[in-house]
């Protein structure tokens, strides 16, 4: 689970980091209320979304007066905005933060990840803060400095302190930067992030070390002990049917393409999205119903993917083991009697007892086009898709 | 032989009164493992599918003799319950779990590591189907009867993608000797490397199967592994060429944040280590036939 800035800095904050003074808005008059309440004679308008790349966007601005605040605030309230990591329809802006203007003398960047590799919390630093971390191993990959931490006993000060002079903090501020990276670190483990991105951390020119921009996102898995942290969930930054589907249990993830997908266990809905591909088509969805594949999530599961309006053939692949296939292919017919769907609809079974779930489809009188390999499935599905497509020239082809 | 578990391996299911668990449990043992008991804190004394169940992990091992456990406790308690079997002398755990925290797994990973190799438990897990040693024993949740004994080793994190490359070389006539799930998670138990070295030193495993998908260096570790050490026939498929960058595909760990974490990243770094690539899931079966002539 992905926060706000604001959100992310109001944290690091209770954790002993410094961040600028700041306060957040819900309009333009209130930003500007908000910068006089403050104080000072500049001021950063920022754009609350979940994504980075907000500065190239046009979601980062400086002001210095009241109007240019109101101004700038009404451009960005209620507008998307696009960057690399929203995808083409962007992020709605419903919220920004204005922040006291501080002078800078050095950008430097921290984060602290998962380190797959070694199964350890990794920080990853280096001097040249306000690049994305991908530029500065692609550029500067000198300029990165690492430390594991040990499980058992945490992040040790020793630590902190290797990365400092790592970093070149002069002597009289290494202990502010030892504070900020253990506060860091203890938000990241007392409140099971997964990541914690300070970039820029900056050096301003009074010898402060302030969190410029902070990002964190949660373990969903760790949520059940971290109330406060499930509190700071924003559904307008989400896909609407991912956040649906989420609530009711269901794996889902939109893409941009035409044929649906219903699929048991991730790694073969995955797999589903693939095949469909080398037969020709694009995937609508990644959609894991789970290992049961009950009747009622199968019904679930059509109505979740039906709402995708860009979704003209619908293709159903269910690897049934524990759970029979007879008793899968009852659950999709009953499904579809009970709320028929306006696509072409492949289905394929696969396990135990194939045969009576096929004799179930096929004496059901739905118009069921039935499949036994995976790639005749997609391949099936992708001729579907395109014959429909053909019948209803209003439909977009991909 | 198989590796892992066989015939002769005495199997605790943790967990064992909830529902889940009481049902794969008769599972097992329809399929012939031996589950010798179960532990419950609290229910100790009761039976489950006519198997004694325990307080503790020590008190179970110490009354069945057992070596072998499967995980099956939700996940707030289920690191706990993983930290319990590698402190009471179990040899080998499944868990099946999905959900656990993953600081949890990193915490339970580094406790381990208390133990000298020697006495260290091997964990398969968490989020996975479990492993099964077709004909002889089955420790997780996957339908026994579309697994042939035979000689080929799988390993994957997929649980429905394990079963449907089972079930293309049962199709074939091909059995297996160990099917493996390293589970869909970030911190796992055992990586690919891991299971891929008890692989290469089973006399009954010919052919290994290789089922990866987006997300973590395990991979690309398991290509460095596979061009050094291993001298048997690999054929792997990857799953996730369609998706998106910073998107989690239903599994925790199914998220491409790094480079070289994208399945053609991971098919390219495999066929460089010389391993045959299924280019779709349909043929992995075909393409382990074509590899074992």
């Amino acid at each position: 689970m992905d926060i706000h800035e604001y959100q992310a800095k109001e944290i690091l904050s209770n954790f002993g980091v410094g961040i600028p003074q700041g306060a957040l808005a819900y309009s333009p008059e209130q930003a500007a209320y908000r910068a006089r309440e403050m104080g000072g004679d500049r001021w950063v308008v920022k754009a609350q979304v979940h994504a980075g790349g907000r500065g190239k966007a046009g979601g980062v601005k400086l002001c210095s007066s009241d109007s240019e605040i109101q101004t700038v605030t009404e451009g960005m309230l209620g507008q998307k905005i696009v960057t690399h990591q929203t995808g083409p329809e962007g992020k709605g802006i419903y919220r920004v933060y204005v922040e006291a203007a501080v002078p800078i003398t050095r950008e430097i960047y921290v984060g602290f990840v998962l380190d797959r590799a070694r199964q350890r919390v990794m920080i990853v630093a280096s001097s040249e803060g306000g690049m994305e971390i991908e530029d500065i191993s692609a550029q500067q990959p000198e300029s990165i400095v690492r430390a594991t931490v040990e499980p058992a006993v945490g992040l040790q000060e020793f630590q902190c302190r290797e990365i400092a002079f790592a970093l070149g903090i002069k002597p009289g501020m290494v202990q502010q930067m030892v504070r900020t990276l253990l506060g860091c670190y203890r938000a990241f483990r007392d409140l099971d992030a997964t990541m914690v991105e300070v970039n820029p951390l900056v050096i301003t020119g009074d010898d402060r070390i302030l969190a410029l921009d902070a990002k964190m996102t949660f373990d969903n898995n760790a949520l059940f002990r971290h109330p406060q942290v499930s509190e700071l969930r924003d559904k307008s930054q989400e896909d609407p049917r991912e956040s649906r589907a989420a609530d009711r249990g269901l794996s889902y993830v939109g893409l941009n393409g035409n044929i649906g997908c219903i699929v048991n266990g991730a790694g073969l809905a995955m797999a589903t999205m693939d095949t469909i591909k080398l037969a020709g088509g694009e995937p609508a969805n990644f959609l894991d119903i789970g290992g049961g594949a009950t009747p009622e999530r199968v019904a679930k599961a059509f109505r979740l993917v039906m709402s995708d309006k860009n979704v003209q053939a619908i293709l159903v692949n269910i690897f049934a083991g524990i759970n029979r296939c007879d008793w899968v292919a009852e659950g999709v017919v009953r499904a579809l009697r009970e709320e028929p769907v306006d696509v072409p609809v492949v289905v394929r079974l696969a396990g135990t007892n194939v045969k009576e779930g096929q004799k179930i489809l096929a004496q059901s009188g739905l118009p069921l086009i039935r499949a036994t390999t995976l790639m005749e499935a997609a391949e099936r599905a992708v001729m579907a898709w395109r014959s429909d497509t053909n019948r209803n020239p209003n439909l977009k082809v991909v | 032989m198989s590796i892992l578990l066989d015939r002769e391996t005495r199997v605790l299911v943790q967990g064992i009164t909830g529902k889940m668990a009481r049902f794969h449990t008769k599972e097992m043992l329809d399929y012939g493992t031996q589950v010798v008991g179960g532990v419950v804190p609290g229910k100790g004394g009761e039976t489950v599918e006519g198997v004694p169940v325990f307080n503790t992990m020590k008190e179970a091992v110490a009354e069945t003799g057992a070596d072998a456990t499967l995980v099956f406790v939700p996940p707030p308690a289920a690191a706990d319950s993983i930290m319990e079997a590698a402190d009471s002398g179990i040899r080998y755990c499944v868990c099946i779990t999905d959900g656990i925290p993953a600081q949890d797994m990193i915490r339970v990973k580094r406790y381990m590591y208390r133990y000298p190799k020697e006495r260290r438990m091997i964990l398969t897990g968490p989020n996975c189907a479990g492993t099964i040693s077709p004909g002889k024993a089955m420790l997780g949740i996957m339908p026994g009867h579309i697994y042939l004994p035979g000689n080929v080793g799988i390993v994957g994190r997929s649980g429905t993608l394990g079963y449907e490359a089972a079930a293309q070389l049962k199709e074939l006539g091909l059995g297996i000797s160990t099917s493996v799930g390293i589970g869909g998670d970030p911190i796992n138990g055992s990586s690919f490397r891991d299971v891929l070295e008890h692989f290469q030193n089973d006399d009954d495993t010919h052919a290994i199967c290789l089922i990866g998908e987006i997300g973590g260096p395990q991979e690309a570790e398991a290509a460095e592994y596979i061009r050094d050490n291993v001298t048997k026939p690999v054929v792997a498929y990857v799953a996730g060429l369609t998706a998106p960058k910073g998107r989690t595909m239903g599994h925790a760990g199914a998220i491409i944040s790094a480079f070289g974490e994208s399945a053609s990243e991971k098919v390219e770094i495999l066929a460089a280590a010389g391993v045959t690539m299924a280019e779709n899931p349909a043929v992995i079966g075909a393409t382990i036939a074509r590899v074992m002539q």
